[in-house]
């Protein structure tokens, strides 16, 4: 196998395990701090308006770390430099 | 429709994509709906009614003076929303999947936060970027722009991958089976057009509170 037929094979998988990998740790995250939200709104309901929208903006700056390694992942599969 | 930006005609050297043209046409089309529905008086006291509210929950929810960023965090909301949910018009893709308008808009979101705090505090209020230390002035001025980056791909990224999930299960599933996906692109795009705005507000309020944090310390 030469290397020209090498770079879209070690690309497309690189890229499955870039997505894989970001998505894991983010979703971990996410579901921690979903979590806890929850359980500071079933603990001060008044309060619910602050708590979601703390925790909205929260979820979206979190979900940019899962967006990093897509986006990494689709220029990869999409405008990979090296694949002429 | 296809989930990248494709070129229309290319004038010269500026190629004209899709996504431009769409752009173009939602920004007049808002712009002509607002002149219009404030000529109507029941519709621009319902327009003004609605900004009232929204400025006063905007200005109780953020600590800092945000008052005078209130309209353009609005006009991110608007124009963010009809973009972001503009391809559910069968053969138009949404123009905020394109990695340039994301990066305009969030290049605006952050001249915007610098020159609102210029204005309130004065150049001085520049000197936080090497408070507390000058050989901290690298970090500070990297950590201002990877947010700005990170403002620009977290809704380009959320855009593109909606419309990627949609065309490939269409490619492989057929017709119907897109819709569920569709549904959850309406709460995206709906989420990420709040969070562009709500996030530009954070950032400059921010920055305004470090101000006047250390113009607290210099008084006493």
């Amino acid at each position: 196998m030469t290397a020209q037929e090498m770079i879209p094979l070690v690309s497309i998988v690189t890229a499955g395990l870039t997505v894989a990998g970001g998505s894991f740790g983010a979703a971990l995250g996410e579901g921690r701090a979903l979590a806890q939200g929850l359980d500071a709104i079933a603990r001060q309901p008044d309060s619910a308006s602050t708590i979601t929208r703390t925790l909205f903006v929260g979820l979206a700056m979190v979900e940019s770390s899962a967006i990093y390694p897509l986006v990494v992942g689709l220029i990869l599969l999409f405008a990979n430099p090296f694949v002429r | 429709m296809s989930p990248f930006p494709r070129t229309l005609w290319s004038l010269g050297p500026l190629a004209v994509t899709d996504s431009m043209v769409v752009m173009l046409f939602l920004s007049v089309l808002l712009v002509v709906a607002g002149v219009v529905a404030l000529r109507i008086p029941r519709a621009r006291t319902a327009l003004e009614i609605g900004y009232e509210a929204l400025e006063r929950s905007i200005v109780a929810t953020t600590s800092a003076d945000v008052r005078a960023l209130v309209p353009l965090v609005l006009t991110l909301w608007i124009f963010l929303g009809v973009a972001n949910l503009v391809s559910l018009v069968p053969g138009v893709a949404s123009p905020t999947r394109d990695l340039s308008l994301a990066a305009a808009l969030a290049v605006v979101s952050f001249f915007s936060g610098h020159i609102h705090a210029i204005r309130v505090h004065g150049v001085s209020y520049l000197r936080h970027y090497v408070e507390p230390s000058p050989l901290l002035l690298p970090f500070n001025v990297i950590g201002e722009i990877g947010r700005t980056i990170a403002l620009a791909l977290r809704l380009f990224g959320n855009m593109l991958s909606g419309h990627l999930v949609v065309a490939i299960v269409l490619y492989l599933a057929g017709l119907l089976l897109p819709v569920p996906l569709m549904l959850l692109g309406v709460l995206t795009g709906l989420v990420q057009a709040y969070i562009f705005g709500v996030l530009t507000l954070v950032f400059a309020a921010s920055s305004l509170r470090e101000a006047e944090r250390r113009m607290q310390q210099e008084v006493a």
